[in-house]
């Protein structure tokens, strides 16, 4: 029963983020400020993680490919195909739930337990419109953004792997990469990122603002925004893929 | 002057206030004590709105606070302060953007003017050259009084303290607790503290509430909790030996300076 008493609580936290800003200027400000930390804070791990990623794909692919009938340029195709729909929107943001979404949950936790949360409300400040609307805003605009600079460098980096190491010209790539280029498939991920991107932010940011304790639960809760925050993504991407394609 | 009226309050079973009533008036400085886990934090969450009573109300200067709704409630709250146990400074900010919170927040004043107020209540305080430091550089004693400069940034009506003193040294509690009593005066705020200092009780208590197991036990002032008869009262005031012999001994002097038995009587009653 507990589960759905966190969804109707998760519902009407989500609902209460919706009034008029005390002050518009230091919404923004927050906005941009969870933007850099979102964004611009997650986004060496992302390049590391899509450079590699699709560095092992065109090895791997090359690996299992072995009939000469097939010619070359099909491991990009392949490579393409699978980053575009695949790795970079659902590994890169499995990834971002660790990073950006534990910093969400530990951030609001230590907030509620230290009693910032309620200095906030003391105030007169929606809590939940100043801290948290700000991160869900700034997850969904920078989150599409990083899933696109992940295809970009997954697809850079398998070209890299493919020439370095023998497996594929550059030539041969780029012809792959442009054969049977299906720009729905874009189109497709970057639904993915958005559903994902609101997952990363407001499900930590439940855990996070509910947080009740001290130090240890602070722990518990970033563990649990992650856990969840993954079985979610997991779970929507096979909903999304089963609609969508 | 804030009024609670029949204020209960439980969680599940429990019952953590029960039927409690009190008069806080302006330009003084009133305590909530009680042991641990007699209520007064519960208490004090009930009235600035952090928990909604089951039954009761709290009325501010005449106007009830808890059937009100969210945007009454925030034209109320831009006139309370509130002091928090562990000062609830944000770690992200600087002593001065702390301060400046409230005023950017709510108030459409040039960044010189809200630096002026912010250095004008930093110095009421007594803290210069804190501006550009983080809470984490701050001891605990300072931490507190960029708490209390926060507070009352806005010019509140009310102030609301809790814990001021936990964590605290004698000597800076001390400090703290005039700071509180001269902010109070000064600015005609009604105070209300939640403490289990003696020392507070005893220097700025001018209407002290005690509360047992969630419900008033006794009240009165700083001058009649010395004559009180009330035995959990006693027992809790003056738990060591020591303060019992202080006790006594303040009596003595109390008993000298009284002009005749029957004021006496009206204070032993």
């Amino acid at each position: 029963m507990k589960i759905f008493g966190d969804i109707g609580q998760y519902l009407l936290m989500l609902k209460s983020m919706f009034s008029k800003p005390e002050n518009n200027k230091m919404y923004w400000k927050e906005f941009m400020h969870q933007c850099s930390e979102i964004g611009i804070g997650s986004l060496g791990i992302v390049a590391i993680i899509s450079v590699f990623i699709g560095a092992v794909s065109t090895i791997q692919t090359a690996y299992q490919l072995v009939s000469p009938l097939i010619p070359p340029s099909t491991i990009a195709q392949i490579v393409r195909d699978t980053v575009i729909l695949e790795f970079a929107p659902t590994l890169v943001c499995i990834v971002l739930a660790g990073v950006a979404g534990s910093r969400i949950a530990s951030e609001l936790g230590n907030m509620r337990v230290s009693e910032q949360i309620d200095a906030l409300e003391i105030m007169g400040i929606n809590s939940r419109a100043y801290l948290i609307r700000p991160k869900i805003m700034a997850a969904l605009l920078m989150i599409p953004l990083l899933v696109v600079i992940s295809m970009v460098l997954g697809i850079w980096g398998g070209r890299l792997a493919g020439t370095m190491s023998g497996i594929v010209s550059g030539a041969d790539f780029d012809k792959g990469l442009l054969e049977y280029f299906l720009p729905y498939n874009v189109v497709f991920a970057l639904v993915k990122a958005y559903v994902f991107a609101f997952i990363i932010s407001s499900v930590p940011a439940f855990y996070g603002y509910h947080v009740e304790g001290g130090a240890l639960e602070i722990g518990r809760a970033s563990t649990k925004a992650v856990v969840v925050s993954c079985i979610m993504i997991l779970f929507s991407d096979y909903v999304l893929s089963a609609l969508l394609l | 002057m804030i009024e609670v009226k029949n204020i209960k309050k439980s969680f599940g079973d429990k019952i953590v206030i029960n039927d409690v009533s009190a008069t806080m008036k302006a330009g003084q400085c009133n305590l909530i004590i009680g042991a641990s886990g007699s209520g007064k934090t519960v208490l004090m969450k009930c009235m600035v709105g952090l928990f909604a009573p089951d039954e009761g109300d709290v009325l501010y200067s005449g106007q009830p606070f808890t059937t009100l709704d969210r945007e009454a409630k925030t034209l109320v709250r831009k006139e309370i302060g509130m002091l928090f146990q562990g000062s609830a400074l944000f770690d992200s900010l600087t002593v001065e953007e702390n301060v400046m919170f409230p005023l950017n927040m709510f108030t459409s004043l040039s960044h010189k003017q809200k630096l002026d107020r912010v250095n004008e209540v930093l110095n009421r305080v007594n803290l210069v050259d804190t501006n550009r430091k983080f809470p984490g550089e701050l001891s605990g004693g300072m931490k507190k009084r960029v708490g209390i400069a926060r507070a009352i940034v806005l010019n509140p009506k009310y102030l609301f303290c809790d814990e001021p003193n936990s964590g605290l040294d004698p000597q800076t509690s001390l400090v703290i607790d005039k700071l509180i009593k001269e902010i109070t005066m000064e600015y005609n705020i009604t105070t209300v503290v939640n403490t289990h200092d003696m020392n507070s009780v005893m220097e700025i208590g001018d209407y002290i509430m005690y509360m047992y197991k969630g419900h008033k036990e006794w009240e009165g002032s700083n001058k009649e909790i010395i004559f009180s008869k009330n035995q959990r009262l006693n027992d809790f005031i003056f738990a060591s030996e020591f303060l019992r012999d202080a006790k006594d001994m303040r009596m003595l002097e109390e008993r000298g300076k009284i002009p005749n038995d029957r004021n006496m009587d009206d204070m032993l009653k």
